[in-house]
């Protein structure tokens, strides 16, 4: 049965538009207002906020809390102090991406894993003899994101020391009386926060986050307008940029962390001292060149879109909704060089943008592409640009 | 200001948006440019004051939507800052206390419209495709330089040619449409379309601004025409605030501007352009220091590009005739209010977010067309049309927390007043504003912390736009397209050799378009282009 979040209650009386999905089994906003844009620009520009408990959160404890992270993460856990926090991947034998998540380390026994899917059978069982437990605390805890370039000055007001928290730290902390875990993270590529609070707390501390925003212009924010973040952030989605290689039916629908992008999760793979699941395999890859893709930002040339748009007799659609589905790319002559994953119009940069997948040797900053699409039921290319992800990418976000 | 020279490829004069964009054209072309301001600060007529600690004031120009898409991306404008923040809804109160609230879901603006009349639910789409159609036709106009209908060379013939095949490319009923609204009246066109007063009021409004016209007067129409011609984020029609004000905006493009080399002299009051033997060679500022410019360009309006920064003596008659007599009257004014908090419309109780966009005092098109009947009669209206934007609501930079910025746009306020004059009508106009506010606000006044007002005559002494016409010269169709701004000169060009014009005086007129100053660009470089061809 579909169940909802420690702060429903609330959010079910800011919803204006009687919008539900079904996120992970609890109800989860769709969109608060009549206009997602709207949300998406309070993240842009002030303040928003979302709820992102329906998140799995697992709490990993223990002697060998590190050694287990440290022998499945893609990552170097043991990298990862206490007050830190680690986005990384997992991946099977081969090398192939299982799915991603975000590891905060709370002392040296002591983490917190948040992953899109159910993941405790699958730790647990790779947990064998050590000495580690493994608790899914999804259910005990809310999780509400901050994010925009106002977050910290209004965070201040009810956290103090927020605004000594570096990117991807974070730390215990108050909110009146009630004990939170803020930390410096999110999904929408700006400045921002999450704060974890239990269960039973969640709605005083949703309440007083909302009071510090008055006058800050923070509001709710739905999926519509988080995922219109994420793609100008470049953060992929499991299900869109990639999915689990193991329910995976073919290699075409499997995906590694080099060709998802993440090369830079692989610095010090070649520490003897941690081997990790998929190790060996992602060695080979890097030290073969056999990576099928690389993953890219593209920016769609804005003249091109117009005119052929124009050239049809229409007027160029610039719709912000994201569209998560695939689009072919092609080179001058023809011949099929990449895919995309994610697309939409971007706001902030006032163009289409695209999350997408080239053949690694065209991943060079300012390759031209052709991307496919159909107009009045005819395939139609516009030219396209390689690009750095990610696409947005403020200085405020880290600084 | 020190400049780093005195001798520069192209000086433009003036530095609004125009000026700006034209020197950054110049500019990412590889031309040395220095762009010369009057007072402190680049912007004319789109700055951002802060005129009270923390309160941000949109002083006269107070959003966006014609600004041309290719400007944006040719001089990099995100980089620099450029930031359109979405109106999410517009709200037009009524004088019965009701309302008209519109926003991004079309299904429930559809609900709301059949509140106020079940005939015009369906009318909202039919009419928007209708309008839809005819920019769709007009857009590739605003982005070309206006053929020269009455030239005869090959070029000439070829772009008037160009420009009749567009047309008769088009659909017989979106010509219709077109010249319909070119010539008609706002009323007459949406009259066909809707019966309720105040969908009719609320649209009609963008008929009659900036513009000495009521919305039942022919050429309203054309006025409603052009603001449905922006297309801010792909969608004609749209409108934003640029984060931190139109001010904002133009610091953007002064940042592209300087970033492609550009120099900008700010506090400078140019006295002439200087000429010899029919060209110009320079300018000589206020001050009587003298710069040289193989290329001058004048930002400034019509009046002042041909009967002040220059001799009328040294231009051909019929133009200094054209010019004298082309149309300004000036007639909207600016009523700003710092706020201590949101104003309270007692149908909405404490809700506030039908404050996010523009907030339309003009609920019906009778209102509206009271409003002219003073001002044709040489005064202004005792019951105004008010465009209120609170940008505060969506941009928190504006003012403190809780407190508010208000940008109230006037109409009608005519720049000639019949037995008295702004300076002494000032407050009590202000005073008029204020009251109507009031009717629809009640407490309103309360809130006031402090009060700016800009009449026509602050608005022609501050910004210098001749009898404070917003647009550079009157939206009225003998004043459009290649008569803009006179006939015979609507290429950018003056009769002097070396000497252009880029102000909203030129085509496509005013708003913060940019477009005159881009094609403008286009001509300068083009004319360079072809004298370095002939001289080798």
């Amino acid at each position: 049965m579909i169940t909802t979040t420690p702060f429903h209650e609330r959010l079910d009386q800011l919803n204006e538009t009687g919008l539900w999905g079904h996120w992970s089994g609890y109800l989860s906003a769709t969109r608060y207002c009549s206009s997602a844009k709207h949300e998406y620009f309070a993240v842009r520009n002030s303040a928003g906020f979302f709820d992102t408990s329906p998140l799995y959160k697992y709490r990993i404890v223990g002697r060998d809390a590190e050694r287990l992270l440290a022998g499945v993460m893609t990552r170097d856990v043991r990298q990862c102090r206490p007050g830190k926090a680690q986005y990384t991947v997992w991946c099977d034998d081969r090398g192939f991406v299982l799915e991603d998540g975000v590891v905060f380390r709370h002392s040296q026994d002591e983490f917190l894993l948040t992953a899109a899917e159910p993941n405790l059978g699958y730790f647990s069982d790779l947990a064998g003899r050590l000495d580690v437990s493994l608790e899914d605390v999804t259910d005990e805890l809310g999780m509400l994101a901050v994010q925009g370039p106002r977050s910290r000055a209004i965070l201040a007001k009810v956290v103090p020391g927020v605004e000594e928290l570096g990117y991807f730290e974070h730390a215990d902390a108050k909110i009146g009386t009630t004990p939170v875990t803020v930390s410096r993270t999110g999904y929408t590529g700006d400045l921002g926060f999450e704060i974890r609070v239990a269960r039973d707390d969640a709605l005083p501390v949703l309440d007083a986050v909302i009071a510090a925003g008055e006058g800050h212009g923070l509001r709710p924010f739905g999926e519509q307008a988080l995922l219109m973040a994420r793609i100008e952030a470049g953060l992929a989605l499991i299900g869109v940029e990639f999915s689990s290689s193991r329910f995976a039916y073919t290699d075409h629908e499997r995906v590694t962390p080099k060709e998802l992008g993440f090369g830079w999760m692989l610095r010090g793979i070649d520490d003897e001292t941690r081997p990790f699941i998929g190790r060996d395999a992602i060695r080979r890859e890097l030290a073969e060149r056999t990576s099928r893709w690389a993953t890219v930002g593209l920016l769609l040339d804005w003249a091109d879109y117009d005119r052929v748009y124009e050239a049809a007799g229409l007027v160029p659609p610039k719709d912000e909704t994201p569209v998560e589905d695939e689009f072919m790319l092609y080179d001058d002559a023809g011949a099929r060089i990449g895919y995309t994953t994610s697309q939409m119009y971007s706001p902030v940069l006032q163009r289409h943008i695209a999350i997408a997948r080239v053949r690694p040797d065209l991943a060079v900053l300012g390759t031209r592409v052709n991307y496919e699409l159909t107009i009045n039921h005819e395939y139609q290319t516009i030219a396209a640009e390689v690009t750095r992800l990610p696409f947005f990418n403020p200085a405020r976000k880290t600084a | 200001m020190a400049t780093k020279s005195t001798s520069y490829d192209a000086i433009i004069v003036g530095g609004g948006h125009n000026g700006l964009v034209n020197g950054a054209y110049l500019a990412r072309a590889g031309l040395k440019v220095l762009i010369i301001e009057r007072r402190h600060v680049v912007g004319g007529a789109a700055i951002t004051e802060e005129l009270r600690p923390g309160f941000h004031f949109t002083s006269f120009s107070y959003a966006l939507s014609l600004l041309r898409p290719d400007i944006v991306h040719e001089l990099d404008l995100v980089k620099h800052g450029f930031m359109p923040i979405l109106m999410p809804s517009s709200f037009a109160p009524m004088e019965n206390g009701d309302y008209l609230l519109l926003g991004q879901d079309r299904d429930e603006n559809i609900k709301e419209i059949m509140r106020h009349s079940p005939h015009d639910a369906d009318a909202m789409d039919r009419y928007e495709y209708d309008v839809e159609r005819v920019c769709q036709l007009v857009k590739p106009l605003l982005d070309e330089v206006p053929p020269n209908i009455f030239g005869k060379s090959a070029e000439d013939l070829a772009e008037t040619a160009e420009l009749v095949r567009h047309l008769r490319g088009a659909d017989q009923k979106v010509i219709h449409d077109l010249v319909r609204m070119l010539t008609g009246s706002a009323a007459d066109f949406l009259d066909d379309y809707f019966e309720s007063d105040i969908l009719k009021g609320y649209i009609a409004s963008s008929g009659i601004i900036g513009t000495m016209v009521g919305p039942m007067s022919q050429g309203s129409g054309l006025v409603l025409l052009y603001h449905s011609m922006g297309e801010h984020d792909g969608h004609f029609g749209a409108w934003s605030f640029h984060k931190g004000g139109n001010g904002r905006f133009t610091q953007v493009l002064a940042q592209a501007a300087q970033s492609f080399g550009a120099e900008i002299m700010l506090n400078a009051p140019v006295s002439r352009v200087v000429t010899k033997e029919g060209r110009a060679v320079g300018v000589a500022l206020e001050d009587g220091t003298e710069l040289t410019a193989r290329t001058v360009v004048s930002a400034v309006d019509p009046r002042r590009t041909f009967t002040e920064l220059v001799e009328p003596r040294e231009l051909p008659g019929d133009l200094v005739e054209n010019i004298d007599r082309m149309k300004f009257q000036g007639t909207s004014a600016k009523v700003n209010f710092a706020l201590d908090g949101a104003p309270r419309y007692p149908a909405l109780g404490d809700r506030t977010d039908q404050y996010l966009g523009f907030v339309n005092i003009g609920p019906s098109m009778e209102y509206l067309e009271r409003a002219f009947d003073d001002a044709k009669y040489g005064w202004y209206s005792q019951r105004p049309y008010i465009d209120c934007a609170i940008q505060s609501f969506v941009d928190p930079d504006m003012a403190p927390p809780g407190k508010h910025v208000m940008s109230c746009f006037v109409q009608y306020a005519p720049y000639h007043l019949k037995g008295s004059d702004w300076d002494t009508e000032r407050e009590r106009f202000a005073d008029t504003v204020q009251g109507t506010l009031e009717s629809f606000f009640p407490g309103f006044g309360d809130l006031v912390l402090q009060r700016e007002v800009r009449t026509p005559l602050d608005i022609e002494r501050t910004v210098g736009l001749t009898e404070g016409n917003i647009f550079a010269g009157e939206f009225f169709a003998p004043q459009m397209y290649f008569f803009r701004p006179a006939p015979g000169w609507s290429q950018y060009r003056t009769p002097i050799d070396g000497y252009y014009q880029c102000g909203s005086g030129t085509h496509p007129g005013g708003c913060v378009m940019g477009a005159p100053g881009k094609l403008a660009s286009q001509q300068i470089l083009r004319d360079l282009a072809a004298d370095q061809a002939a001289t080798g």
